[in-house]
């Protein structure tokens, strides 16, 4: 997925001021244009514009005039708002009415691992709300890291006759009732997929209320719903809808059930397992024999996930797709590497593999040396603490960037590496596109060298070219960021943790990164100095995040003050009307560009400046 | 700080407790470098069981009046140790669900929300609970410029950066017996026992109450415990929906009715329990350990409906649930 951004935010304000030859000089939108002469042209201008689809390519064509402005904004029929706060419902559906997708974004992603308030916001009900009005031939609804309500499914149910497709990610606030509406009065539906998204348990049985006949159902994902269904329900569901291709089960569905589902439906292309175990635990002999043929009716299997509560013996099973798999997701398998080998040995295809560490050095030997065409590997840590010895080092590290010399996206959570190690995968693995890297031991060295780890990420920008999302982690100093900030000319997002030394490790990232538009900091000894550093760049970026830093309420204001389009943001430990923690430090600086200013739902954590 | 004096004046101990915070999380730190014994953690894992027990706490949706009663449960010095036990589970505040709910999930796993929930400044605690929220992160800003070339101290809220669903990954598998063997030898650096030590917690609801609860059966090893735990569980609950039932008019503290009787049959309610395969069974007729192994939820119904379910139980069918419907 893109983390484009098109940049019309800012431009947006721009391109209003912006008269076209021929048209009336109005600078809103709203204005209904009165019939021109080159109304023509316009009408072959939409028509060509329609092929356009890239972001970019969209909000360029906005730019060139207030004709290609108009046409653009009829012709948008895919909406995305990368930051649900920098631009209004309102503002949104008047300029673009006839938007058949909407993809919002709410949530920094730091909010996901508990560093901001429960009700900090993204709240999806102002949204739908406009859309319910605005977009009736409205198709699918893309959200991530939004706060979304049962309220606001209902409200999708109802006012979107053609609704077709629903993926909530790491979205929150809602539950099985909002479901069951969806599933009940969407007839349309194609696509229903929760991913990683906390759903609540409201008791209600969301799988029966699909409707009873014939569904349009192609997707169905909810692994990550933490409550039983009704699996005869499910059952039934699977059995009359022919078109479904993906489906991904919750870890309350043993392998007996996965079973009797897999044979109404071999022509899955993806499965996530469910609990891949039997009820009990316990094997039960000639079973296992069945398992295997169910997945190799399902001869059109490329994308395998779930094992939730992965009983090992029962792992054969998945041998005979093993070998037409393109990704395969063993990130809740807690496995060794003597259980991983006969699996990932058929693998050659796969293209995408997250595992957790317990597979070991070895086991990501076992990948390298068959996984060629590997693009993007994650590696997980089954135990998350920072001061264990940690069953995956730099010799996994090592054999992947050995033997998988394509791979793009690299994830992997360790408890030491050497410099040595990633200098080699910068130069062994030119095609990164992603590098992220978390040591988890904070401030951690080189192991072998005890020197910072400054060389090995300046090697990872330095020899990867295409690189466009970084994190870094370890022993780091102001060098790292330098090198980061010379040589990362595409680098587009940045997580930096526990690193640097002084101010000037922010100035290089703010001075030397171009492209950069989401940076999240955290814990790092960066001030207010190296934060007015980045005055010239910040309309251009999504959002900065510095938590734990050395950043102050002054130091803040004046960026404020500064620019005025930019809403900043903070939170203290402290009382927020609290009069003498002027100069105090602020815990929290989330600061974005807007086009609305200072929005209204804000808790009482969060200040304004 | 001026504004935290107002507020400690009605909630001393939000104060007291930082001091406190900052000192278990060094304690609990068997993640320092220096050479903590692992086994005065181990030592103190069976403490955290049971004030895991005790924190057992429900889902979200629960409102503050409720709160009471887990307060009133955390009593004393127990308070030190429940903070050991939310650092132990989780390394953060907050609960295994993780994320932030509109609801106040994350506040019951406080021992401070406990606490302040007992005392009058209800609407304000939710705040308090929130900036209690981040003052472990400000412990580690403290260390923070003095060790660069330390290794780890204290654990701090949202690192390592895991999102809360793919932590206590070794609990999920090892509540299969069959797993927990193959785990030993996967990390033979770890002791066994703290991977099971994680908690498996069940929802549990009760007829006429409709908050539901979650216990942590690993804190248990017997049906009677159980038993006794849904019976604390509940019976503040039970009392207080009889209460607004009774449309508030009557006396405030109604008389708590323990709950007796769930396992034979023989009091008002009586337990069940869904196993994962769906199916609704007497909770008592299989071993516990096999019990363990295939709840998915508990509930606790009235014995006069049993009839009415369609039960399944082990090997005394009839018998179980005549004597269910005395």
């Amino acid at each position: 997925m893109s983390e484009d951004d098109d940049r019309s935010p800012p431009s947006d304000a721009a391109a209003t001021g912006i008269t076209a030859s021929g048209s009336g000089g109005s600078t809103s939108v709203e204005l209904f244009p009165a019939p021109y002469p080159d109304q023509v042209l316009e009408n072959v201008l939409e028509n060509v514009l329609c092929f356009l689809t890239s972001r970019r390519d969209r909000s360029a064509a906005s730019l060139v005039c207030k004709s290609w402005y108009r046409a653009e904004a009829l012709t948008r029929s895919e909406l995305f708002i990368g930051n649900c706060y920098a631009v209004s419902p309102r503002r949104t559906t008047a300029r673009f009415t006839r938007v058949r997708s909407v993809s919002i974004k709410g949530k920094p992603r730091f909010a996901d691992f508990n560093l901001m308030p429960h009700n900090w916001g993204a709240h999806f009900a102002p949204w739908v709300v406009a859309m319910a009005k605005a977009y009736p031939w409205l198709e699918k609804i893309y959200l991530k890291r939004m706060s979304v309500t049962d309220e606001d499914l209902v409200l999708i149910a109802e006012s979107f006759p053609n609704f077709k497709e629903l993926v909530l990610v790491c979205c929150d606030g809602f539950g099985t009732t909002g479901l069951a509406v969806v599933a009940n009065k969407c007839r349309q539906l194609r696509v229903l997929d929760l991913i990683e998204s906390e759903v609540m348990d409201e008791d209600v049985d969301w799988i029966a209320c699909f409707p009873g006949s014939h569904t349009c159902l192609e997707s169905l994902i909810f692994d990550c719903v933490d409550c039983l269904v009704n699996f005869e329900a499910l059952e039934r569901l699977v059995v009359r809808s022919p078109s479904l291709k993906k489906l991904r089960l919750n870890r309350y569905v043993s392998i007996g059930q996965l079973y009797r589902l897999m044979i109404r439906a071999p022509q899955l292309t993806h499965l996530g397992t469910g609990s891949f175990s039997t009820s009990d635990g316990m094997i039960q002999g000639e079973q296992e024999a069945d398992y295997a043929s169910a997945f190799a009716a399902c001869k059109s299997l490329t994308c395998l996930s779930g094992f939730r509560e992965t009983l090992p013996e029962l792992l054969p099973a998945i041998y005979p797709v093993c070998a037409n798999l393109t990704s395969l997701n063993f990130s809740y398998a807690n496995i060794n590497a003597e259980q991983l080998k006969p699996v990932i040995c058929h693998c050659h295809k796969l293209q995408t593999f997250w595992a957790l560490d317990s597979i070991c050095d070895e086991g990501l030997q076992a990948v390298a040396a068959t996984c060629k065409e590997l693009r993007e590997l994650r590696v997980f840590p089954v135990d998350a603490r920072e001061d264990i010895e940690g069953p995956v080092s730099e010799v996994g590290l090592q054999a992947i960037s050995e033997g998988c010399r394509k791979l793009q996206s690299i994830l992997y959570f360790c408890q030491r590496m050497t410099n040595a190690v990633v200098i080699a995968m910068s130069k062994n693995c030119p095609d990164l596109v992603v590098f992220r890297l978390c040591i988890m031991g904070r401030h951690r060295p080189d192991h072998l060298t005890g020197q910072p780890m400054d060389e090995g990420f300046g090697a990872i920008v330095m020899n990867c070219k295409k690189l466009t999302r970084l994190a870094v982690s370890g022993l780091l100093t102001d060098r790292a960021f330098s090198y980061i900030g010379q040589y990362g000319k595409l680098v587009r997002t940045l997580s930096v943790a526990f690193a640097g030394d002084s101010d000037n490790g922010l100035k290089y990232m703010l001075e030397g990164c171009p492209k950069l538009q989401k940076l999240e900091i955290r814990d790092s000894p960066f001030g207010d100095v190296a934060l007015h550093s980045g005055l010239h760049h910040y309309y251009n970026m999504r959002f900065l995040w510095m938590s734990s830093c050395k950043l102050t309420h002054q130091g803040c204001r004046e960026v404020a003050r500064a620019l005025p389009r930019l809403v900043v943001e903070v939170m203290t430990r402290n009382e927020v009307d609290e009069e003498d923690i002027v100069d105090d430090e602020i815990e929290i600086l989330y600061m974005y560009r807007s086009l609305e200013g200072p929005r209204d739902d804000v808790p009482k954590i969060v200040q304004i400046l | 700080m001026g504004g935290s004096t107002r507020r400690e004046e009605i909630c001393p101990q939000l104060l007291d407790l930082i001091p406190k915070n900052r000192e278990w999380l060094m304690r609990r730190d068997n993640n320092s470098s220096t050479s903590k014994d692992e086994r005065s953690s181990h030592g103190s894992s069976s403490d955290e069981k049971k004030l895991e027990l005790r924190l057992g706490l429900g889902p979200p949706g629960e409102n503050w009046p409720l709160k009471n009663d887990s307060g009133r449960e955390i009593g004393g010095d127990e308070d030190q140790k429940s903070l050991l036990s939310l650092g132990y589970r989780n390394q953060t505040p907050w609960p295994s669900s993780g994320k932030f709910q509109g609801k106040t999930t994350s506040f019951l796993h406080l021992p401070v929300a406990a606490k302040e929930a007992s005392q009058p400044c209800c609407p304000q605690v939710q705040k308090n609970a929130e900036k209690k929220a981040f003052s472990p992160a400000t412990n580690t800003a403290v260390p923070n410029s003095s060790s660069q070339k330390r290794t780890a101290p204290a654990p701090v809220v949202g690192w390592p950066p895991i999102r809360s669903f793919r932590k206590n990954l070794a609990s999920s598998s090892s509540s299969k017996p069959a797993t927990t063997e193959s785990q030993n030898d996967k990390i033979p650096r770890d002791k066994p026992v703290e991977t099971s030590g994680k908690g498996l917690f069940v929802k549990i609801n009760m007829d006429g109450v409709p908050i539901g609860r979650k216990v942590d059966l690993k804190a248990y090893d017997s049906y009677q415990k159980l038993s006794s735990a849904v019976d604390e569980l509940f019976r503040g609950l039970l009392a207080a929906q009889r209460d607004s039932s009774a449309g508030g008019i009557q006396i405030k503290q109604e008389e708590e009715k323990a709950i007796t009787g769930l396992l034979d049959g023989s009091g008002e309610y009586t337990l069940v329990y869904e196993d994962n395969e769906g199916d609704r069974m007497l909770v008592g007729d299989v071993p516990w350990q096999m019990f363990v192994s295939t709840v998915k939820r508990l509930r606790v119904l009235k014995s006069s409906e049993l009839s009415a379910l369609s039960l399944v139980s082990g090997k005394q069918d009839r018998m179980a649930l005549d004597s269910s419907l005395k």
